[in-house]
């Protein structure tokens, strides 16, 4: 199979390396731009009345756990590319996803702890949404590890990629684990039916801070590919030369 | 508790703590992935040139 031409950039590793050398310093560029914008307007809102100083830690907390998520999709998606197309850059694509995705799903747990202690009374509770979070970050290290316990390179990749696949259940378990089960995590108050219920106060610097998180992932994405690529260069070039 | 102009009240002892591990986090992960690329970077272009050397 081949991939559309519109895809054509993600096939061709030349390609690839010629549009993400300007692509990556833009995108870090703009999170920092959007970031800076975000946090500027978010400290200024003024204090929630019931969570008092503490919604400051919503502007990092829902942005971390939605780029956990994000970060799940696009390596689902990369190891779905890999396993149908077999092409190389995929799979250089979802190795490189995992430990970004591993570290948001991490800083979401931990600022979404800090965040709960002073609101909840504790630092962690086996409720759904954060369970399931838990078993995301779960995947994402079993994905790493699995990788790194293979010598061979392409039946490491072949087996991760499956174990990425079998993990995406969990994406719906993750987001709808709120309106499934009764949870001490707060339902959904942006993407939701009927539109968000933040006050714009919030949404804003959120969605400001979101974006920008969406871009650094991008930026951030981009650069761990191309150093997935020069080492697989770097593999080859030394395997020749012990040949020689 | 005043941090920079802010009033974080009894909450300073969790909001600092959560955005000093968002920076720690970004920094990290930036240099990390940077250092990683620049690495791979020169060690394919050494054994390139290497290559190309035992070819002329």
């Amino acid at each position: 199979m081949t991939l559309p031409r519109a895809l054509d950039f993600l096939a061709v590793p030349e390609r690839f390396m010629a549009v993400s050398t300007w692509l990556a310093p833009v995108l870090g560029a703009l999170a920092a731009a959007l970031i800076g914008a975000g946090l500027w307007t978010g400290v200024s809102a003024p204090s929630d009345y019931q969570q008092g100083a503490t919604v400051l830690i919503m502007f990092i907390h829902v942005p971390a756990a939605w780029l956990s998520m994000f970060g799940y999709i696009c390596l689902a998606g990369a190891s779905l590319l890999s396993l149908i197309f077999r092409h190389a850059l995929a799979d250089a694509a979802a190795k490189a996803c995992a430990p970004l995705g591993a570290g948001f799903t991490a800083l979401a747990l931990a600022t979404g702890s800090l965040w709960g202690r002073p609101m909840w009374g504790a630092w962690w509770v086996w409720d759904a949404r954060l369970t399931s979070v838990l078993v995301l970050l779960l995947f994402y290290l079993g994905y790493i590890a699995l990788r790194a316990s293979i010598e061979d390179e392409g039946r490491a990749g072949r087996a991760a990629a499956i174990l990425a696949l079998v993990g995406a259940i969990n994406l719906p378990i993750v987001h709808f684990s709120v309106n499934w089960w009764n949870t001490l995590h707060q339902g959904a108050s942006v993407f939701r039916p009927g539109g968000p219920t933040l006050a714009l106060v919030y949404l804003i610097p959120l969605l400001l801070i979101a974006l920008g998180y969406m871009a650094a992932f991008g930026s951030l994405w981009l650069v761990r590919i191309r150093a997935e690529l020069w080492r697989r260069r770097a593999r080859v070039l030394s395997l020749q030369a012990a040949g020689r | 508790m005043t941090v920079l102009g802010l009033d974080l009240g009894k909450y300073a002892a969790f909001i600092l703590p959560a955005y000093g591990l968002t920076a720690g986090f970004f920094v990290w992960i930036i240099a990390a992935s940077l250092t990683a690329s620049r690495r791979w970077r020169r060690e394919a272009e050494r054994l390139q040139a290497e290559k190309d050397a035992a070819n002329r």
